[in-house]
């Protein structure tokens, strides 16, 4: 069985946040670390691979130092990495990305694509399913348990109230949620191979039946308007009321600014 | 001469960071307070390699250096004393011997349960009557026909009664010098647990690494397999010593871990505790002495970096002694623990006496790395004999 698992290098919201000038993420100047769910999804095709010997490649998208990133991937036991990198690519929105990601991995052969639900840096949860309609796949979202049955997965596909369980059968995208698993650390002798192992760095000429036009921040139909750290709300309004009285007043207040 | 980390390292760094604050910091507290082992933990770190880090694959280990196992140590021993030394015993004192010394069949036997945390590994060459003079040694091994008897009692062991595997020092005979002093002949052994005739006495309650378990163990004639000689029979004593050198740079790692942390806790609580309408960070005192707390702390750092990369040396094949480097680093190490961790409880003042605030245990772990796996004077001893001989 062959895996792919995209990856994304996200800011590590410990560390602050910076911009370019157009609103978009300055990727460059900041922490970063593996976008959480994307781990979690990591280390589910890690657990087939573990069960079933499939061997697992990850890809991921970014400036040359998400490199980074695979090798932490491939510390925790991945087989290879990819590393998709080239100026015409920044920029680009959830379309942008997922055109990108399917060129790319239209070049590999794979029964089961996993991506993260969603990257903590855009919260779109929009490229794992764009990646299957790209590529012309089921896709099955918020996995929150991955089984296979001879040529077909059959996850759990988790709500706020409860879950379905689906069935599909491969070559097919699942999104993973953070909920999935604990990750497994990396190991040191890991860390080591991962650093002898070659990493395939592609560039745009590599992606396989894609157009310019749809590729970066020109090809993105998305446009930021404004982008701001996180905004400081004021101190708020202290009272010192009985009981009843409090009750009252609290609600003359939401009913001014018409929340009630 | 270069400074830098590796990537390799770096990320190793990285690995270990997260590992002790995810995993062991929240735990130090309780573990401090109750002395209780840390078997989970002990497994966690199993799991993920860190019990056979300079062990080559073939064998089960990471296949990675010593100075990575080095820092395992110093970032483990950064949020929590005892953790550390569990790995450093382990690593330094069981599993480094067997792998130097042990027969291609003991290396096999052994090392691959050590490595993945299965088996826990101890040392034991301290008796009652011989710490600093292993001559004191009264633990004696007889052959008898296919097995050696072992009797007599070792105490202070490191991981005793939780570890699975003993490297164990005993005489086996008493040869005359060349001035007809009479001297013991060590051999050492490798001894397992369950073995008939092998038990465990008082296990000690310390000032501070409380987690750790220290205990005394007994061999009451306990007939191990003649094949569990560790090394020639009677070399056991520089097989001790040699082990010894490489454990001082464990416990040189676990003392520099220990004053990195008292240095990162007292930076933080310096900037947010105010007396006289300003944090206390912003008085020139409290600069002044994290200016000397972390100048000492780099310069343990780059003595005990220096030492890893020494035995590093060696374990590549090198005809190299690191036992001078090792030295310098446990004791200078060492002494850095003690002094930055008392100055981060002065800093602290009266939540620095407090068992809430992390420096005061620290303080306690600390004085522990300049008396055991050779004190500080030993160290001075080993110097000294290297400048003078």
């Amino acid at each position: 069985m062959k895996i792919v698992v995209c990856v994304k290098q996200v800011p590590d919201t410990k560390g602050g946040v910076k911009f370019n000038p157009d609103g978009t993420l300055d990727r460059g100047a900041m922490l970063t670390i593996m976008n959480p769910d994307d781990k979690a999804g990591l280390e589910a095709a890690l657990r087939l691979k573990d069960e079933y010997d499939a061997e697992v490649t990850v890809v991921t998208m970014g400036l040359p130092k998400a490199e980074d990133v695979l090798r932490e991937a491939m510390a925790m036991g991945a087989d290879k990495g990819i590393l998709v990198t080239d100026r015409v690519l920044g920029g680009a929105d959830t379309w942008a990305t997922s055109t990108t990601l399917a060129g790319a991995i239209r070049n590999i052969d794979y029964d089961l694509i996993i991506t993260g639900r969603q990257a903590i840096d855009g919260d779109t949860a929009q490229v794992g399913p764009q990646i299957s309609e790209h590529l012309d796949i089921p896709v099955i979202s918020y996995a929150n348990s991955i089984k296979i049955e001879g040529d077909s997965v059959v996850v759990q596909r988790q709500y706020d109230d409860g879950y379905h369980m689906v069935k599909a059968q491969m070559p097919c995208l699942v999104t993973a949620l953070s909920e999935l698993n604990d990750p497994r650390y990396m190991t040191p002798g890991g860390i080591f191979d991962a650093f002898e192992k070659e990493i395939t760095v592609w560039g745009r000429a590599d992606l396989k039946d894609v157009d310019d036009s749809n590729l970066g921040l020109a090809g993105s139909p998305t446009k930021i308007a404004k982008a701001s750290d996180k905004v400081r709300k004021g101190a708020g309004e202290k009272v010192t009321l009985e009981a009843d009285e409090a009750v009252t007043y609290i609600m003359d207040k939401l009913k001014e600014k018409h929340v009630i | 001469m270069d400074f830098t980390l590796s990537k390799q390292h770096e990320m190793a760094r990285q690995l270990f960071k997260e590992f002790a604050e995810t995993e062991v910091a929240p735990l130090a507290q309780e573990t401090d307070e109750t002395e209780q082992f840390p078997e989970e933990t002990v497994k966690k770190m199993g799991k993920s390699g860190f019990l056979g880090i300079p062990v080559p694959k073939e064998y089960g280990g990471q296949g990675a250096d010593i100075l990575t196992y080095i820092m395992c140590v110093e970032e483990l021993s950064k949020v929590c004393g005892t953790t550390g030394v569990v790995v450093s015993a382990h690593t330094s004192l069981c599993v480094d011997p067997i792998l130097t010394y042990g027969t291609e069949e003991q290396k096999k036997k052994y090392l691959p349960d050590l490595c993945s945390g299965k088996k826990v590994g101890a040392f034991g060459l301290t008796e009652p009557g011989a710490g600093t003079d292993a001559q004191g040694v009264q633990t004696k091994a007889v052959l008898d026909g296919d097995e050696w008897v072992l009797n007599g009692s070792k105490c202070f062991i490191t991981n005793g009664k939780y570890a699975d595997v003993y490297i164990i020092i005993a005489y086996t005979d008493i040869v005359e010098d060349r001035r007809g002093r009479k001297v013991k002949k060590f051999s050492a052994f490798i001894v397992d647990k369950d073995t008939p005739g092998f038990t465990f006495g008082t296990k000690e309650k310390k000032m501070g690494i409380r987690g750790s378990a220290t205990y005394e163990l007994i061999f009451q004639d306990c007939r191990i397999p003649k094949d569990a000689l560790l090394g020639p029979q009677g070399k056991g004593f520089p097989i001790a010593m040699h082990t010894l050198d490489g454990g001082r740079i464990g416990i040189a790692s676990q003392a520099l871990g220990l004053a990195e942390g008292a240095l990162e806790k007292t930076i933080e609580y310096t900037k947010e505790r105010k007396q006289f309408g300003r944090s206390i960070s912003a008085q020139q005192n409290t600069q002044f002495q994290l200016a000397d707390m972390a100048t000492k702390v780099e310069a343990a750092k780059n003595l005990v970096y220096r030492a890893a990369l020494k035995k590093q040396e060696f374990a590549n094949g090198a005809k190299v002694s690191y036992s001078v480097e090792a030295a310098m680093a446990k004791l200078y190490a060492a002494e850095v623990a003690m002094e930055v961790t008392t100055k981060a409880v002065q800093l602290h003042g009266g939540y620095g006496y407090i068992r809430e605030y992390d420096v005061e245990r620290m303080m306690r772990d600390a004085k522990i790395t300049e008396i055991y796996e050779g004190t500080s004077e030993v160290q001075r001893m080993v110097i000294s004999g290297s400048l003078l001989k």
